[in-house]
């Protein structure tokens, strides 16, 4: 982890661009903020910290005029402002690029950076105009997008890019950037943040909202923490380090983040031989033993995904095996791998994982709804016994079990998804990215239940595109490149520098 | 604490109330105006009427339920009922119960081949039923020659069994409400029933709980049939006529009945309560616009005018309880 440099002069003499003061906001009797502070300062990046629910969306929904605040004021270039909308957020020179992509992927690259201003020119659209200014944009990005692509060709990478070129075409002054790296693998990420750098050079104010501590360490100039919809602490980063940073946000000290206990390795329970799917992986070949963390990493389009739904009957493999217990098997459906014991978290919880129509409980009990069922009757009172012991067992934050997942936090939904697996007692669990987008406290949570769970003589396969997380749970680190392995390292050989560079091939 | 309480729940919704509130000041204010309308009589063949759509919306619901819907229920009655009507001229002698589970088979059978179409081959639900509900119907054609099975080619029995009564109530109405209670429960107390909500809901997350979303829809679709299959039957028994234009253009008014009922159109919501209110609603403006003296021309009108007021109000709710969540923060 790089060390912050210093604030230049011009840095610490500069006044704030913006300024947020004693902002609240409730909704019905909770409230989502307390006391929001925020100070953004041109040629800055600011990180803004919180777990889950500390109020940062809500911020950030404020600034862009989303939400009316209660109360407080916000003050542009030192006069006071009301943001009716977002459009007018944009008139005021607040840009967003959210976590989400949020383009039209019908459209072209240039009709995306220019859609809601279009140049126009005797009431037409003024394509040679706007093709030419997309381009200068995106130049000036170091990018080389022809302005006439469409975006359902461009990689979510790429889309933050036209976002950002959105962004630059309001000429906007303060770019908040909402988890944008979420999506992102390392190498795209690091040239995110070298364009968050040049957008900080060119003298905009930069809200960074992540939860990767190193990223934050790597681009930004200041921080603000916020806990529990309060504004703690904002200051130079240079002035603070990591544990501080941690201790401020989570209110309590987390002696480790990765409580990963030494485990001893049993029998083989599953075993890969050169598995191959048409242009997707090839000759993929490892071996997982009992109460084994394998951890497998490599940049988003290695083909982790993809391989683990073979590994779950989601899809097929062209060629190779899968031995369960000395014995091959197939699975050519879901199913048929949960009849095998094998579990899968998918990476993407709101499409994959959870059923947001349904309760916390239902959502539980979902994969074993057999266990409470006689002639596939389902017995209500022994369902919603064992999924609010379930949801007690892994501290899911809810008022009841009849409640909405939807209503859950990222990491709570987690927790239930969790729990809906270990309810079938499957033999090998795959996670994929279990903690993308949770937060800190319940990130610790989830890595002591594979912890807990691998003691217990579970096998689990561990996909993250976290190094630490990869480092800090794996007893092995599988690392993919382009489809193919690129190397398998042992707990001890491990280490951030040679999982990159066989990542990256560099 | 138990499960069954969300369940529950989610069937007292605010939606469902203010259905139920709608039909009952309609019902008062027509009533007010034609007293008669409330009269036993005229409720029990309002009851009557409104069964078969009872019955077509209910498997016309697990289909919207599984992300897809059935346009060829309407073309399944005319060649369900054509086929038993004819078999019923030809061998008057067959017993009651041969021609119903046949109805029942016929029917299932259309919906299976919908049902794999949509599985196997993978066409999404309009496109496939909206080849087969023209190619039932033009067999509905093919098998009576473009000829009509009236009362008089039917049997005794044929034309009586839906019309005989059990304490006051007729069996066609009785066989409507118990296929909801049938369905009532095994849409909250059965596996499948779950499956089938989880499948719409995010089939994407059903898929990796081991649910087979094709086959789910395949069963939605084949459970679909089988109940047309019996409207068939039911339909040219009541109206004692079967030809091949018979219920044209109904499944419109079942799809209708079912998103007033709340049934959402893309998938994994909706209720057996909610969907007999639907019907009632529709049921209850299509006997009183007569009888207001209403003109068959405008009848259609305001039914349409009714039919959108109501989704238009059940969108809106939606919209709203959208927000709520949304800013609901996370604890």
């Amino acid at each position: 982890m790089s060390a912050p440099s210093p604030p230049s002069a011009t840095q610490r003499a500069a006044s704030p661009v913006l300024q947020l003061q004693g902002i609240t906001k409730s909704f019905g009797g909770t409230r989502a903020l307390v006391s929001g502070e925020l100070e953004l300062f041109p040629g800055t990046v600011t990180a803004l910290i919180g777990e889950n629910g500390a109020g940062k969306s809500t911020l950030v929904k404020i600034l862009t005029g989303v939400y009316q605040p209660d109360d407080g004021r916000i003050i542009i270039d030192g006069k006071p402002v009301v943001v009716k909308s977002p459009h007018h957020a944009q008139q005021h020179g607040i840009s967003v690029i959210h976590q989400e992509s949020v383009v039209f992927d019908e459209l072209s690259v240039a009709e995306n950076i220019f859609i809601t201003a279009r140049p126009r020119k005797f009431g037409k659209i003024d394509w040679a105009t706007m093709r030419e200014q997309s381009q200068r944009i995106l130049a000036r990005l170091g990018s080389s997008l022809s302005p006439d692509t469409p975006l359902r060709e461009l990689s979510i990478a790429q889309k933050h890019l036209v976002q950002i070129a959105r962004a630059l075409s309001h000429n906007a002054r303060v770019v908040i950037m909402d988890e944008p790296t979420a999506a992102l693998s390392h190498h795209e990420a690091q040239e995110l943040l070298q364009i968050v750098r040049d957008l900080r050079n060119e003298g905009r104010a930069v809200l960074f909202i992540t939860h990767k501590f190193d990223e934050i360490f790597a681009v930004a100039d200041r921080y603000a923490v916020f806990r529990d919809g309060a504004a703690i602490e904002q200051g130079w980063l240079c002035d603070t380090s990591l544990d501080a940073l941690i201790k401020l946000m989570v209110g309590r000290s987390i002696e480790q983040l990765y409580p990963k206990q030494p485990a001893v390795l049993g029998e083989e329970v599953l075993r890969i031989e050169n598995l191959s799917r048409t242009s997707e992986f090839a000759d993929i070949s490892f071996n997982l033993r009992r109460g084994e963390i394998l951890g497998i990493y490599g940049l988003v389009g290695a083909g982790r995904s993809e391989l683990m739904q073979c590994l779950f009957g989601v899809n097929q493999a062209d060629s190779g095996q899968i031995i369960r217990n000395g014995l091959p098997v197939t699975a050519r459906h879901s199913s048929e791998a949960i009849a095998q014991g094998i579990a899968y978290v998918p990476e993407d919880r709101q499409h994959q994982g959870a059923v947001q129509a349904f309760s916390i409980g239902s959502n539980i009990t979902l994969p074993t709804l057999n266990y409470f069922a006689r002639m596939s009757w389902l017995n209500p009172d022994s369902e919603a016994g064992t999924a609010t012991a379930w949801a007690q067992r892994l501290q899911v934050k809810c008022a009841s079990i009849e409640q909405a997942i939807s209503e859950l936090s990222g990491g709570n939904q987690q927790k239930v998804i969790l729990a809906k697996w270990l309810l079938a007692a499957p033999k090998v669990l795959i996670l994929d990215e279990p903690t993308k987008g949770i937060d800190v406290g319940s990130k610790s949570a989830v890595h002591a239940l594979m912890s807990e769970l691998a003691q217990q003589g579970l096998s689990i396969i561990m996909v993250s595109s976290e190094l630490p997380e990869v480092l800090g749970m794996s007893d092995r680190v599988l690392v993919m490149r382009r489809g193919r392995m690129a190397g398998m390292l042992d707990r001890a050989q491990a280490d951030a520098e040679s999982i990159l560079r066989l990542a990256t091939a560099a | 604490m138990s499960l069954r309480n969300a369940f529950l729940r989610n069937w007292i919704s605010p939606h469902n109330a203010m259905l139920a509130l709608l039909i009952l000041l309609m019902f008062a204010g027509v009533t007010a105006l034609y007293p008669q309308f409330a009269s036993g009589e005229n409720l029990r063949d309002a009851l009557d009427d409104t069964a078969i759509l009872i019955l077509l919306a209910l498997g016309q619901m697990l289909v919207i339920i599984t992300r897809g819907i059935d346009l060829s229920v309407a073309a399944n009655v005319a060649l369900t009922g054509m086929c038993v009507a004819l078999l019923n001229h030809s061998h008057p002698e067959l017993g009651m119960w041969i021609i119903v589970l046949l109805s029942i088979g016929i029917g299932a059978l259309l919906g299976l081949i919908n049902g794999l179409l949509v599985w196997q081959v993978n066409i999404p639900p309009i496109v496939v039923t909206l080849g087969t509900m023209a190619i039932y119907r033009g067999a509905a054609f093919l098998i009576s020659g473009g000829k009509w099975v009236t009362s008089g080619d039917m049997s005794e029995s044929f034309l009586g069994m839906v019309r005989s009564a059990n304490f006051g109530i007729s069996n066609l109405s009785a066989l409507a409400l118990l296929c909801a209670l049938g369905m009532w429960l095994f849409l909250t107390c059965s596996t499948s029933g779950r499956n089938l909500y989880a499948a719409g809901n995010n089939p994407s997350a059903a898929t990796y709980i081991g649910v087979n979303v094709g086959r789910t829809q395949c069963l939605a679709f084949t459970l679909c049939g089988a109940i047309a299959g019996l409207c068939g039957y039911l339909w040219a028994a009541r109206y004692a006529v079967a030809y091949t234009d018979t219920a044209n253009g109904f499944e419109l008014t079942v799809i209708a009945a079912c998103v007033i009922g709340g049934v959402s159109i893309i998938g994994g919501i909706g209720s057996v309560l909610g969907l007999l209110l639907g019907c009632l609603f529709l049921g209850v403006i299509k006997n009183a616009l007569p009888l207001l003296g209403v003109s068959p021309f405008w009848q259609t009108a305001i039914s349409g005018v009714v039919i959108l007021s109501a989704v238009i109000v059940n969108a809106a709710q939606t919209t709203r309880t959208r927000q709520k969540i949304l800013e609901e923060p996370a604890s």
